[in-house]
């Protein structure tokens, strides 16, 4: 397999690097992911529990290689018109009538059916772009099976087949991110053609340093005591463990509260923060004698 | 070297792949060559990464990732022999080949688990392992000669790490927390995932050097564990019975989702005459636009008859709770529990119940035993058919869970017969390998005969069967 273009990264430290002077910080697995996407030119899949990062990581690869970022929010009952390409009906019969007569049949053919007339969808303008390109599929989980067939002719030749102008095929690869909250199982087809990252929570040391480039307001004692305590609340059997996206929003509401210490108080009084089910505070509350 | 392999980096990486195919996690022949690239972006000499990229390759769920790491480090270990650590294991007396000072010992592991230095903790492991094979603790006498033998049991029981736990959470505690406080506890159990991450690190240090004197191959059968989903229902312990538990809402959301799209794939019904030549009227009478019947999804009732006796636990308690998730899919579930006889429990799976906690009010609540607490299968459909047989309707499911093993008793095949006719579709899950049917007491076969019986050992089975189940 030969790349289209040079790769973005040197090494697996350079992506690292150059991720954090975008604002993310990458653990191991994710920034060797990110390298070997790059290098062999494959789609990247990334699936995990919500607010770990999976969007933010595309958004920080875009910045980190001056790419533009094309996204594709994917929801039930997308199809080729919203990811691919969709012909201007209005303005094609626009152009019909305003040469009524004038023209042949065949010239007015090849014209509607031309660039003009053509609204490309994220898919399609991803593929098109000569300068660097970052594809987000977002939720492709939430897109029905059909989707995923679509998405297999573009991510594995970066191509697309538009039956009345022929194959346009990339110039430049795009950088293709997949993220997926595994609502249901994707297929093997589409899986096979992606690296694939499980972007778990972070370990306590990257967890810490998330915390604190986010709320830089936070002392590090307070950090250190919200980051233990969220990884306690995760060790719980609970519906929904606490992600990274819910650790800064309760520094942030310590901040906003003006409590500078996480004792008992105020945990009970900002768990709600933390905890968005009411069975999951109560358990909480039970086995971390809360009362 | 005998860890070599005959055909350098690339036999090595397919005997690694094998190990996996092995272990359930389907690599196909692509994935193996996205892998070998790996293995030339990368710079070898950083393992983690190389751990990192082999993964993104070939792993494609999130819960074969622990399959995945054991058999990473067998195949690519880290170190070899005992390695060259800096933590020395002190000895009694001055010899370096003394028996091991436990007390000493465990004052170094109980300063490491207090700071946490997890790198630290990984070289004290591989060094107490490497010691305790060569020397021994003090009470056993030296065998020249002899194979060294890694035990893990040996080294926890030596450590006993957990009775360290007190000593540590006293070292680190505040003085102004008062003991039994939130922030005491969120630091007692910091320390317990601590001290459980080393108990883990000399289990796999053990793995290792076993695999370097006895083959890795053969470590690598017995000695890596399943992934959640291949655990047979009957055999999982508790360790793994919580892990089953954890994959049992993404399971139902999985169920859920697939028939939500069977649903709607089947909501068109057939054509619509008046409709459509009425809409005909505006085209002149020509029908451009033909109109359906929308097909009224039949919102099914399922009625589950489970055994929740001792020998069907496992089993029992996994299934009741992929239940409860799935109320949300059914108008109307009921749940009714049996051991010798029936009652009903629907009550006790409120949604957003604490899960883990309903098992234990099913047995305690409901009474089910008249007798002797064995299972009786005939005597329970004879209650469920005399005060519920109300609950099946013709629109109902009816799912009956357990492993027919009547203790000898009547099996009671009329009721069963009759409660079947009742209900719309009649299926029996049961947590035994097909061959043991029929097997003993128990009256699989013959209840066979009477309802469909499915096989389900593992979480993996049941999912394809309650999907091929459901009705739409």
């Amino acid at each position: 397999m030969s790349p289209l273009q040079s790769p973005s990264f040197g090494s697996v430290a350079d992506v690292t690097e150059r991720l954090a002077a975008a604002g993310y910080l990458a653990s191991t697995a994710v920034a060797t992911t990110v390298f070997l996407a790059d290098r062999l030119g494959k789609p990247l899949l990334v699936e995990g529990p919500a607010g770990v990062g999976k969007t933010e990581l595309a958004k920080a690869v875009a910045e980190s290689t001056k790419a533009e970022l094309v996204r594709l929010q994917c929801y039930e009952g997308i199809d080729e018109a919203r990811a691919l390409y969709e012909w201007n009906h209005a303005k094609q019969l626009l152009r019909i009538t305003a040469s009524q007569g004038a023209e042949s049949w065949d010239r007015t053919r090849d014209d509607v059916f031309s660039e003009e007339f053509l609204l490309p969808r994220p898919l399609l303008t991803a593929i098109r772009r000569a300068d660097p390109t970052v594809l987000l599929v977002d939720e492709i989980d939430k897109a029905d099976v059909e989707v995923e067939g679509l998405l297999l002719e573009v991510l594995s030749d970066y191509q697309v087949t538009v039956p009345e102008m022929g194959t346009i095929t990339a110039t430049r690869k795009p950088f293709a991110v997949l993220t997926s909250n595994s609502t249901r199982e994707l297929s093997e087809a589409l899986k096979r053609r992606c690296l694939f990252l499980h972007l778990d929570f972070p370990d306590a040391d990257l967890e810490r340093r998330i915390v604190a480039s986010r709320v830089p307001e936070l002392t590090g004692a307070l950090t250190d005591a919200l980051v233990r305590t969220v990884r306690v609340l995760r060790g719980l059997e609970l519906r929904k463990a606490p992600s990274v996206a819910e650790t800064i929003d309760w520094g942030r509401t310590l901040l906003a509260l003006g409590m500078d210490t996480l004792d008992d108080d105020a945990v009970r009084a900002t768990l709600g923060v933390v905890l968005k089910h009411q069975s999951d505070q109560v358990k909480a509350a039970a086995e971390l004698r809360l009362n | 070297m005998a860890l070599l392999a005959p055909h350098g980096l690339p036999g090595h990486l397919v005997d690694f792949v094998a190990a996996l195919r092995t272990h359930g996690v389907a690599v196909g022949p692509g994935e193996t060559i996205d892998a070998a690239t790996v293995l030339t972006a990368l710079d070898l000499l950083h393992r983690d990464q190389l751990r990192e990229g082999l993964a993104a390759a070939v792993l494609r769920r999130s819960g074969q990732r622990k399959v995945f790491d054991t058999l990473f480090d067998l195949y690519f270990p880290a170190a070899l022999g005992a390695g060259s650590g800096e933590v020395e294991v002190p000895r009694l007396g001055d010899a370096d080949d003394g028996d091991v000072d436990v007390d000493a010992l465990r004052d170094i592991l109980a300063d490491l688990l207090r700071d946490g230095d997890d790198a630290s903790l990984a070289e004290l492991a591989r060094a107490v392992v490497d010691a305790l094979a060569r020397t021994g603790s003090g009470a056993q006498s030296d065998r020249p000669g002899a194979q060294p033998s890694w035990s893990a049991y040996q080294a926890l029981r030596l450590l006993s790490p957990e009775t360290l736990l007190a000593r540590i959470v006293d070292a680190l505690r505040d003085p102004d927390i008062e003991p039994g406080s939130f922030s005491d506890e969120v630091l007692r159990r910091e320390i317990r995932d601590r001290i459980a991450r080393f108990r883990d690190m000399i289990t796999d240090e053990v793995r290792r050097r076993t695999a370097e004197t006895r083959g890795r191959e053969q470590v690598a059968r017995t000695a890596v564990p399943k992934q959640a989903e291949q655990v047979e229902f009957l055999s999982a312990y508790a360790g793994q019975l919580a892990e089953l538990r954890r994959t049992v809402h993404p399971l139902a959301r999985r169920l859920a989702a697939r028939l939500a799209v069977r649903r709607k794939h089947a909501k068109r019904g057939e054509l619509d005459m008046r409709r459509t030549l009425r809409r005909s009227m505006s085209t002149g009478g020509v029908p451009m636009n033909p109109a359906f019947k929308a097909r009224r999804p039949g919102r099914p009732d399922l009625v589950v008859l489970c055994d929740v006796s001792g020998s069907v636990a496992g089993f029992s308690h996994f299934t009741l709770l992929l239940v409860q998730a799935l109320r949300e899919q059914f108008s109307k579930v009921r749940v009714f529990a049996f051991v010798e006889r029936a009652d009903e429990v629907t009550h006790l799976f409120e949604p957003g119940a604490e899960l883990s906690g309903v098992m234990n009010r099913v047995l305690r609540e409901a009474s089910l035993v008249a007798f002797d607490g064995h299972s009786d299968y005939g005597g329970s459909f004879g209650s469920f058919a005399e005060y519920w047989s109300d609950a099946l309707t013709p629109r109902s499911s009816l799912l009956i869970l357990g492993d027919a093993r009547t203790n000898y008793r009547d099996p009671n095949l009329t009721v069963l017969r009759r409660l079947a006719g009742q209900a719309r579709h009649t299926h029996w899950l049961n947590p035994e390998p097909r061959r043991q049917w029929g097997t003993g007491d128990s009256a699989a076969l013959r209840y066979a005969d009477v309802v469909p019986m499915h096989e389900c050992r593992t979480a993996a089975q049941l999912a394809d069967v309650v999907e091929s189940l459901l009705p739409i």
